[in-house]
């Protein structure tokens, strides 16, 4: 039995004892303004968690899938359902369960990675996006017979407690990342993380090596899809509080890739990074077309604009630096000599030059 | 039992001549693939952009039926210079998962692009041929099968064929060739790159735009255009992805295949199978012929 946590280094608990003063303390004290907590960090930490199983899957283990939104709706309402009908589970067994029901369609969907990889798997992986969303639109059981198409989510409770203003959500949420997020970073780090990225820098001499390139190939897809399930689980219940197949639709699961892909792949703080710029950018933009010029400009342009903004940056980031704003942050660091550092990014030099 | 079969090939007629438009727009990512063996993923971008702005040409500045496709088409060759330019030349030597990466930004470039100058509401786009049966089948086959699909069929049948000329017997496409089969090698006997990259990705929008046409003037020239054009995905991993006889074929199928299934087999299921039917199809076909029906064998080397 391989031991679970990793031994650290003082960089490390440094790096952690910052982050939760941070999360814990200081962002509860200074902000006040319901709007921060719902709109921003809410949704930031929920998207960040499903960005980790997005780079899990692409990062580290090198495979191509573009189907996260679609494991986030399988956990959504898996845990609509789980609450609804086992209550006995209580919010975290759900949560966990959701996630397991999600990691089980990631299994699934994950089998032809043995078979194919680059855009071939990408093709297989949309077939989980699309298959999922159906499933769910039509079985009305999933949706516990709804026909008006949005449901309500329902109260988060745990032991008896709600858990309803943006506050005690915003800690559920904080939680559940800090936690899965450590677990990742355990992983990534250990045996499993060596043998996905042994695997996405060079499957076959990985494969003459002795890693099973099946055992490695569906954990990843598996493990990856439970991260999204219970991030889709906590998007639904914390940020959109109702649940409509639609929110989970192929827009989101780019949203993702391009979080994962701008935030630095193969990296983990990337996957924050990612996930707070793609989030605060159209805030931003908007803001600027209000303030600046004063509703001079019409939303829908602005949201063109947008796009054609994080399409240029994609562009541009796989152009002059395919490793994205973690390791911009990185350059940042070593040029200003400064020893703060929020994770390990040791590995950011052999991540994908060769295959990105 | 004669009406039963009398609606099957109707069924079954339908969905090849609507996988045709399927092949219309797969045409596209196999010419590009074929020279550059860059995989665009904007493709389905570029149907939008193109059939967009050939709308607003004709709409908001009332310019005729010609010449509007003749400036969208011009405008998909500009598109075509600045990619090789600013996105293709400077990735030269990156891996094909970075090209693919990029290839998904320049799709988010175009659209928003169009949006921003277009607009976003769903626009009309009228062809001057209906889509309804045509009588003339309709009475003398008692088959119903839309005029619109017909002339898809059509306008799928010549590019094919033209495009097939092209490769097979003129100079251009046997540098087209030399360059499909190693990029460095055909250079350093002077075969212009860039030339020929400008040349498949002005024909690939070209392509794009008839595509756009005929999908537009079906369903209306709206963002969804993106979404369909994603079904020439699985289309391209039936037939395979350097294979324009495997296009055509690859849409035929994944055409029919959709409809006979949404027709027979969806009910069961409550509809809307068509959604996802194509995808689990190509999976089914990855696992027993990853390189498709008419693609080259992948060989990996370590």
């Amino acid at each position: 039995m391989k031991p679970v946590f990793m031994t650290y280094t003082k960089k490390d608990l440094i790096n952690l004892a910052i982050c939760m003063v941070l999360s814990v303390i200081i962002i509860p004290t200074f902000i006040k303004t319901e709007y921060w907590y719902t709109s921003i960090l809410i949704p930031w930490l929920c998207l960040a968690l499903a960005t980790i199983g997005q780079q899990i899957v692409m990062g580290y283990t090198g495979q191509l899938a573009l189907g996260a939104a679609g494991f986030m709706a399988a956990g959504a309402f898996a845990m609509f359902n789980l609450i609804l009908r086992v209550p006995e589970l209580g919010f975290i067994g759900s949560l966990a369960v959701s996630g397991l029901i999600a990691a089980a369609f990631g299994i699934l969907f994950g089998l032809p990675s043995l078979k194919v990889r680059g855009i071939y798997l990408m093709v297989a992986t949309l077939a989980s996006q699309f298959f999922i969303i159906w499933m769910i639109d039509k079985f009305g059981w999933f949706k516990n017979y709804d026909s008006s198409g949005i449901i309500t989510a329902q109260d988060i409770v745990i032991l008896g407690k709600p858990f309803t203003t943006p506050l005690a959500m915003y800690f559920v949420c904080l939680a559940v990342t800090a936690v899965l997020t450590l677990l990742a970073m355990n992983m990534t780090r250990g045996s499993t993380g060596r043998n996905w990225m042994a695997v996405r820098d060079m499957d076959i001499a990985a494969e003459s090596m002795g890693v099973s390139l099946l055992k490695t190939k569906v954990q990843a897809f598996a493990i990856s899809a439970f991260y999204c399930g219970v991030a889709g689980a906590l998007f639904a219940f914390c940020y959109l509080k109702s649940l409509e197949p639609v929110a989970f639709d192929i827009k989101l699961s780019f949203k993702i890739l391009f979080m994962c892909i701008l935030g630095g792949l193969g990296t983990i703080n990337g996957a924050f990074i990612g996930a707070a710029f793609i989030l605060l950018f159209p805030v931003l933009l908007n803001s600027v077309g209000n303030n600046v010029f004063h509703g001079a400009i019409d939303a829908t342009i602005i949201s063109s604009i947008e796009q054609v903004i994080f399409g240029l940056l994609m562009i541009i980031f796989m152009i002059y630096e395919p490793l994205g704003m973690a390791k911009l942050w990185e350059n940042l660091k070593q040029k200003f000599g400064s020893k703060l550092t929020f994770s390990n990014i040791k590995n950011l030099k052999s991540p994908l030059s060769k295959k990105f | 039992m004669i009406d039963e079969l009398l609606f099957f090939m109707e069924v079954l007629v339908g969905g090849l001549l609507a996988g045709t438009m399927y092949s219309l727009v797969a045409l596209g990512f196999v010419l590009i693939f074929k020279a550059s063996a860059t995989f665009n993923f904007s493709q389905g971008a570029m149907v939008f952009f193109s059939v967009l702005a050939f709308c607003g040409f004709m709409q908001d500045f009332n310019i005729p039926f010609v010449l509007a496709f003749i400036l969208a088409a011009l405008l998909m060759v500009i598109v075509g210079l600045c990619t090789e330019r600013l996105v293709l030349r400077p990735l030269m030597n990156a891996s094909e998962d970075t090209v693919l990466m990029a290839t998904i930004g320049l799709g988010y470039v175009l659209e928003g692009l169009a949006q921003a100058a277009w607009g976003v509401e769903v626009r009309r786009l009228d062809l001057g041929i209906g889509d309804f049966p045509v009588p003339w089948i309709a009475d003398n086959l008692k088959l119903f099968i839309s005029a619109l699909d017909i002339t898809a069929g059509l306008v799928a049948a010549i590019m094919i064929i033209g495009l097939f000329l092209l490769f097979k017997y003129t100079k251009i496409g046997l540098g087209l060739r030399a360059v499909a089969d190693d990029a460095g090698a055909a250079s350093s006997i002077g075969i212009p790159l860039k030339h020929i990259m400008l040349l498949v990705w002005s024909a690939a929008g070209v392509v794009a735009l008839v595509a756009g046409m005929m999908w537009g003037a079906r369903a209306g020239v709206q963002f969804a255009l993106v979404d369909l054009a994603l079904k020439a995905l699985p289309v391209l991993i039936i037939g395979g992805f350097s294979s324009i006889p495997g296009a055509i074929v690859g849409g035929l199928i994944i055409g029919a295949t959709e409809k006979i299934l949404e027709v027979y087999i969806g009910p069961f299921f409550g509809g809307a199978i068509e959604g996802w039917a194509p995808y689990v199809l190509a999976i089914f076909f990855l696992l027993y012929r990853p390189e498709g029906l008419f693609g080259e064998k992948i060989i990996r080397r370590v």
